[in-house]
C-alpha cells in the first residue's frame, strides 16, 4: 500500500504540493515512485524558469521509461533539489522527503483545485 | 506525470486468441486488449511480477526489478519465460531448398544440430522478421520467430512455399519455452534440471527424450551471456520452471531481456529491424550471404551493399546523465540526421548509450552529434553498437 501524507495536496498526475506561504514544494507521490521502479534520472528545470499548471516541467526516468512531470501550479522555479542530480534513487527511498522543485506561485488559488490526501488515496486505489 | 508511458511494451496488436483481459496500472483504450497467457502465467502472478501486454501476451516485465534481474544474468544465472516466441517446423524433400529461399543466411553444408541467426526479407530488402533456424536435418528445419510477428511470418512462409514440396506447421501453440541465461547457466541446466548440456556447442542444439516427450535444448539466447533455450510442452515447461525456482534461479522479465540484449548490440524487431529497415541498414550484413545463388530480397540487398546505404544503425554515447529513448531525434547543427532506436542508461557500464539510425555521413565512428531529449539537446559521439562485451562460451 502506497503512503499518502496528510496535509499535502495532490495532482491526479501523481505530483504532490506542500504549500509554504507563496512557495509550492513539488515532488512525486509514493504511488508514483513505486510504479516507476528504480529511478535513474530526474530531469529538472533551471532556477528562474517559468512553469505552468498542467504543463510538463521535467521528467523522471526509470530504467525503461521517461515519465513527464506535470506542474500542479504556475509560477517561477526558485530552487531545484540538486541532490537528485547525483542521487535520483533518493526519490524511491522517500518520495515525500525528496522534493524536486520549489515554485513561487503566481496564483496560489490553483492549489484549491488539487486533491486532498483522502481523495488522492481513493484515486490510487482505483488505478 | 504520465504513468501510462510506463506501459513500454504496449502494442496495438490484437491477439489471435481471446482468453483474458489484462489489468493494468492505467488502463487506456489500447490496454484493454484481450491477451493470451503463456503456460507460466499463473507462476508470474504468484511471484508478484509486474505484468504488461507484449506482442499480444500478458507478460512479466519484472519481478525483483530490472537492475537486479539484469545483474543476476550478467553475474550468475536467470530464467526467462519466452513461451510467447513462435515456432514453425518446415519439413519435406524440399526443406533445404525452401529455407535457403526465404532465409538470408546460408545453411548449406551445415551439420545436423547447427543453428543459424538471420532474417527473412521482402523483395525490396525490408525485414519480415529476424529468426533462428535450427537444422534438424536436410529435410527438417525448426524456425524460431518473434511473438509479435507470428501471424505475419506464417502467412509469409506459406505464401512463398508454392512450388516447394514442404510441410509447414505453426507449432507455436504447442511449445512453451524458457531461456536459462548467465555464466552459471550450464551448472543450472546440469545440476538443477539434470539435463546434460556440457557438450552442446554454442549455436547448436540437441533433442532429448525427457518425461516421455521430445524436448529441444539449444545453446542460444538474447543476453550476450552463455545460456540455453529449452522448448517443450506446456506441462514440461511448467516443471522446468518450478525446478529452477526451487533451485534458487532468479526469474527475469522482459524489462531486463531488453536491457541485456541492448548492451551487447543485438537488434529487436520493431526497433532496429522492420519492414522499412533492411539488414544492411541495421548493420547486420554479416548474416546476409550474397554469394548464395538465390533468396528473396537478394537483388535489393546486393544493390544496397554495392552502392552503400543512405543510413545505418550505429551506437551513440552521450555526455551527461540524460537518457536517450526510442524515437528521440539525433541532430547535427540543429538539423535532424537520424533517430534513436533503443536507448538506456547501461546497467552494466552506467553510461547513457543508444542505438540509432543515422544518415550518412554522420554514421562514422567518432562523429559528434546531439540527441534531443525533451527541450534540450545533449552532445553524443558515434561509437560501436556494442556497449558491453559478450561472454559466449564458444
Amino acid at each position: 500500500m502506497s503512503k499518502v501524507i496528510e496535509g499535502l495536496r495532490y495532482a491526479e498526475s501523481h505530483e504532490w504540493v506542500k504549500v509554504e506561504g507563496d512557495i509550492a514544494v513539488i515532488g512525486i507521490s509514493d504511488y508514483a515512485q513505486h510504479a516507476l521502479g528504480n529511478i535513474v534520472y530526474v530531469d529538472m528545470p533551471e532556477v528562474g524558469d517559468e512553469v505552468t499548471a498542467g504543463e510538463d516541467f521535467g521528467a523522471v526516468e526509470s530504467v525503461k521509461a521517461a515519465s513527464d512531470l506535470i506542474s500542479p501550479v504556475s509560477g517561477e522555479v526558485v530552487e531545484i533539489n540538486e541532490e537528485l542530480e547525483d542521487a535520483p534513487e533518493a526519490v524511491n527511498a522517500d518520495a515525500y522527503e525528496n522534493w524536486i522543485i520549489k515554485v513561487k506561485m503566481s496564483d496560489p488559488s490553483e492549489v484549491d483545485a488539487l486533491l486532498d490526501a483522502a481523495a488522492y488515496e481513493k484515486l490510487c486505489e482505483n488505478e | 506525470m504520465n504513468l501510462s508511458k510506463l506501459n513500454f511494451f504496449l502494442t496495438k496488436k490484437k491477439c489471435r486468441v481471446k482468453i483474458q483481459k489484462c489489468i493494468h496500472l492505467k488502463p487506456n483504450i489500447f490496454m484493454e486488449q484481450e491477451c493470451q497467457k503463456t503456460c507460466l502465467h499463473d507462476r508470474h502472478v504468484a511471484l508478484g511480477a509486474l505484468m504488461s501486454p507484449f506482442a499480444g501476451f500478458d507478460m512479466p516485465i519484472q519481478y525483483a526489478g530490472i537492475t537486479e534481474e539484469h545483474n543476476a544474468v550478467r553475474q550468475h544465472v536467470g530464467v526467462f519465460d519466452v513461451s510467447h516466441m513462435g515456432e514453425v517446423r518446415v519439413s519435406g524433400p524440399d526443406a533445404y531448398r525452401f529455407v535457403s529461399h526465404i532465409f538470408v543466411n546460408d545453411v548449406t553444408g551445415a551439420p545436423d544440430g547447427q543453428i543459424f541467426y538471420g532474417m527473412m526479407c521482402y523483395e525490396n530488402g525490408g525485414t519480415v522478421d529476424d529468426l533462428l533456424v535450427y537444422k534438424v536435418n536436410d529435410q527438417e528445419y525448426f524456425l524460431v520467430i518473434n511473438a509479435s510477428n507470428i501471424d505475419k511470418d506464417v502467412a509469409w512462409i506459406r505464401q512463398n512455399a508454392e512450388g516447394f514440396d514442404v510441410k509447414i506447421e505453426d507449432q507455436s501453440p504447442y511449445y512453451g519455452e524458457v531461456a536459462v541465461q548467465g555464466p552459471e547457466a550450464e551448472a543450472a541446466m546440469e545440476n538443477i534440471l539434470g539435463i546434460k548440456v556440457k557438450d552442446i556447442p554454442f549455436y547448436n542444439f540437441k533433442t532429448f527424450n525427457l518425461d516421455g516427450e521430445e524436448v529441444i535444448v539449444s545453446r542460444t539466447g538474447y543476453t550476450g551471456e552463455d545460456g540455453f533455450e529449452v522448448y517443450g510442452s506446456h506441462d514440461f515447461t511448467r516443471k522446468v520452471w518450478d525446478k529452477l525456482m526451487d533451485g534458487g534461479v532468479q526469474p527475469c522479465g522482459l524489462g531486463c531481456r531488453d536491457t541485456l540484449r541492448f548492451e551487447v548490440g543485438l537488434p529487436l524487431y520493431g526497433d532496429e529491424l522492420s519492414a522499412d529497415i533492411t539488414p544492411i541498414e541495421a548493420s547486420l550484413s554479416m548474416f546476409v550471404k550474397l554469394d548464395k545463388p538465390e533468396f528473396i530480397g537478394k537483388e535489393a540487398l546486393a544493390a544496397q551493399k554495392a552502392d552503400g546505404v543512405k543510413r545505418r544503425i550505429v551506437g551513440l554515447e552521450l555526455e551527461g546523465n540524460a537518457i536517450p529513448r526510442h524515437g528521440y531525434p539525433v541532430e547535427v547543427n540543429g538539423e535532424q540526421v537520424g533517430e534513436v532506436t533503443t536507448g538506456y542508461r547501461s546497467i552494466s557500464t552506467g553510461k547513457s548509450v543508444a542505438m540509432a539510425m543515422i544518415n550518412k555521413p554522420y554514421d562514422k565512428l567518432g562523429t559528434e552529434v546531439e540527441v534531443r531529449i525533451r527541450k534540450k539537446t545533449f552532445p553524443a559521439k558515434v561509437v560501436k553498437k556494442r556497449f558491453y562485451d559478450k561472454n559466449y562460451k564458444k
